[in-house]
């Protein structure tokens, strides 16, 4: 085995990070869809609906995101397909990204005073155009925040998809590591990858924050 | 000898100075009502005394001893002068009774035995021994803010400072409040309060201040102040205030 | 889809899993204990205490917050031994979440602090109490009611992300389903039954989360 130089473990380390990037990204956006479709079931008229999206969020709210990969890794392979880590990573990280994302924006919907509810049906809007037109621009606003914060947790949460066999940045630390020995330089790296990825996206999430108050003490 | 000192005190927030110079000395049982126009400086120069707020220029000194801002000598002051706030400020997880036990066995390491004794002399006191295990957010407004006097009655001050005491509750319940002052008042206990009540302040005060743009615009005798205001400044407050 | 599923092996395997959910619960009460307690701690030096100690804190909470479980347990547990520290997957796995909690903790019981009214420091003062007295005496109690619902969340977040915890071969509930799969070959099952667990586990923190609260805060206080 050839020594490994400082610059040699970083390198191998952030070519890793892509995937870790890539798998956040379609996590995040993939949740993001799922998600909506959610919240309108969540908020929509009808009993089963609700009924449906709150059991779901509670089950994914309410294990742990290495049993959902596990089970998405074994339980697609009862299909009898050969299931690649990437998939079940994927499909674990989107239909969980979902349930914290749906109930994130349901508290920003209903953060919209009641009053507009009724303001907007006064005018003889319906459910729809209610939304469409009155609700939804509103609560989308108060939504960037929380959700900019989700996506640290998205972020995150790829590092245990390691565990099931995808590579990504903390499986590529396990790897460099064995190879290397040095597991305090390594995971250190590895730490401070996630922390520069992570970062900015918390720190956004506080600033939007800060100025949708300052925009709401203003009105 | 006057127990209270105030010498010179200025005290400025930024840009603005907020109290210009006072000079007010309080003799041992003496009453004495601060009253003002909003923004006139009453209030913070109560604050002051208790050492709430810092004092840019001048003293202030109680029974001898000097305002000094670190923690030791503010303790030691806050030991001789009580403080009750507009807005009661109780501990809201506390009952009332632990609500006046607590300094006492934080501050004075009284043992709890005393201190509840202690806590159920100053309830009986402002009429609420029988509140003694209510929370704060069981009582109206009038019984909390007699149950802030016990609290620093509870502490033993040789002076209580009133910080616009009744302003915060609904009119009917002023009265309890004050009759507990006032007979405060009669035991010889030394009080400086800001307040809106003049007729309160005319009944029961040995003198009155009239503050106005962070100075001690009229100083006086009650009968004096009210009936015959000197200053411009002062008959129009009065006239408004009526 | 003509797979049989074949729970026969709980009969076999169920001591297994009762040593795991003991070493999750062992885990959780221990990380939630010590966690709150540090979280308070840095609660209030980042929002009362001495200017220096301020950014100190900051950054470990955003060191913390911004870097996911698994690497500070392998930071802990492979990484810290090059410095000399040593110690068992237990001790790892209990440090790691002691440490997670904490910054969370934190950050949010600084926020029930900040939202004490100011008059509530001023009372404290005139009645002669010092700053740290006034926060332990009066300051505290009332901050942690206010942020309970969302210290309670975090409490059983923490709990579901110990599973990682079986990465570094402690023995939990996690660590009893990799087993039991390894030697059954039920990997779905096994799966499946621990993810049960757990979700009965959380449901039941939850609850006892909220009993615990009652017990502390028995009253409602002013906001």
């Amino acid at each position: 085995m050839d020594e490994f130089t400082t610059w040699d473990i970083l390198r191998n380390l952030l070519l890793a990070a892509r995937w870790t990037v890539l798998l956040s990204l379609v996590s995040f956006i993939g949740g993001g869809l799922v998600g909506a479709a959610l919240l309108f079931a969540r908020i929509g008229e009808g009993r089963i609906g609700p009924a449906f999206v709150k059991t779901y969020v509670e089950l994914f709210q309410g294990t742990p995101l290495l049993m959902q990969l596990f089970l998405a890794f074994f339980g697609l392979g009862l299909f009898g397909i050969d299931v690649p880590a990437w998939l079940a990573a994927g499909v674990a990280l989107i239909l969980w990204s979902a349930a914290f994302l749906t109930e994130i924006w349901r508290g920003c919907v209903e953060s919209v005073a009641r009053g507009q509810w009724e303001a907007s049906s006064s005018l003889g809007m319906g459910y729809l155009q209610q939304m469409r037109h009155v609700i939804l621009p509103q609560a989308l606003r108060i939504a960037v925040p929380p959700t900019v914060g989700f996506s640290v947790q998205v972020v995150k949460g790829t590092a245990l998809t390691s565990i099931i066999g995808f590579v990504e940045l903390s499986k590529a630390g396990t790897i460099v590591t064995n190879a290397t020995f040095e597991p305090f330089t390594v995971y250190g790296f590895v730490a401070l990858i996630y922390f520069c990825l992570c970062w900015p996206l918390s720190k956004s999430s506080q600033i939007l924050e800060r100025k949708l108050n300052v925009a709401h003490r203003n009105h | 000898m006057s127990l209270i000192e105030i010498t010179e005190v200025k005290k400025r927030f930024g840009d603005n100075e907020v109290l210009k110079g006072i000079n007010i000395d309080v003799a041992p049982g003496e009453v004495i009502a601060i009253i003002g126009r909003s923004g006139s400086g009453k209030s913070t120069l109560l604050r002051c005394i208790n050492g709430l707020e810092t004092i840019d220029e001048g003293s202030i000194s109680v029974a001898g001893a000097q305002l000094l801002p670190d923690e030791l000598h503010l303790k030691a002051l806050r030991l001789k002068v009580g403080m009750i706030f507009q807005q009661f400020n109780l501990f809201p997880h506390l009952t009332a009774g632990r609500n006046v036990m607590l300094s006492q066995m934080v501050v004075k390491k009284t043992p709890k035995a005393e201190a509840e004794a202690m806590a159920k002399k100053m309830m009986e006191r402002v009429g609420l021994g029988h509140k003694f295990d209510a929370y704060p957010d069981q009582l109206s407004g009038g019984q909390q803010q007699r149950v802030a006097i016990a609290r620093a009655l509870a502490m033993q001050p040789i002076a209580l400072l009133c910080d616009e005491i009744t302003s915060a509750l609904d009119p009917e319940l002023v009265s309890e409040v004050l009759a507990v002052v006032k007979e405060l008042a009669g035991e010889g206990m030394t009080l400086m309060m800001v307040t809106h009540e003049m007729r309160f302040a005319r009944d029961v005060c040995s003198r009155v201040v009239f503050m106005h743009q962070g100075r001690v615009h009229e100083i006086g005798k009650p009968e004096d102040v009210f009936s015959s205001p000197k200053t411009p400044e002062l008959q129009q407050f009065l006239g408004v205030a009526h | 889809m003509n797979y049989a599923f074949d729970y026969g092996w709980l009969f076999v395997y169920w001591p297994v899993l009762v040593k795991g959910i003991g070493i999750t619960l062992e885990l959780t009460l221990v990380g939630g204990v010590l966690g709150v307690a540090l979280g308070i701690a840095c609660a209030w030096a980042r929002a009362l205490g001495p200017g220096w100690l301020r950014p100190v804190v900051a950054t470990y909470v955003e060191l913390i917050r911004n870097t996911p479980f698994l690497i500070q347990l392998f930071f802990i547990f492979f990484g810290l031994p090059a410095l000399g520290v040593r110690m068992g997957e237990l001790e790892a796995a209990n440090l790691a979440m002691v440490i997670n909690l904490g910054a969370y903790g934190c950050e949010i019981i600084r926020a029930g602090i900040q939202a004490t009214p100011n008059g509530q420091f001023e009372a404290g003062a005139s009645l002669g109490m010092s700053r740290l007295q006034t926060f332990w005496h009066v300051v505290l109690i009332p901050a942690l009611q206010r942020i309970w619902p969302a210290l309670s969340s975090q409490i059983v977040i923490v709990m579901l992300g110990s599973a990682a915890v079986s990465q570094i071969a402690a023995e939990d509930l996690t660590f009893a389903a990799n087993f039991i799969q390894s030697r059954t070959f039920r990997a779905f099952e096994a799966y499946f039954v621990a993810t049960a667990i757990y979700l009965a586990l959380a449901i039941a923190l939850r609850q006892a989360l909220r009993g615990l609260g009652w017990t502390l805060f028995p009253k409602r206080t002013a906001r």
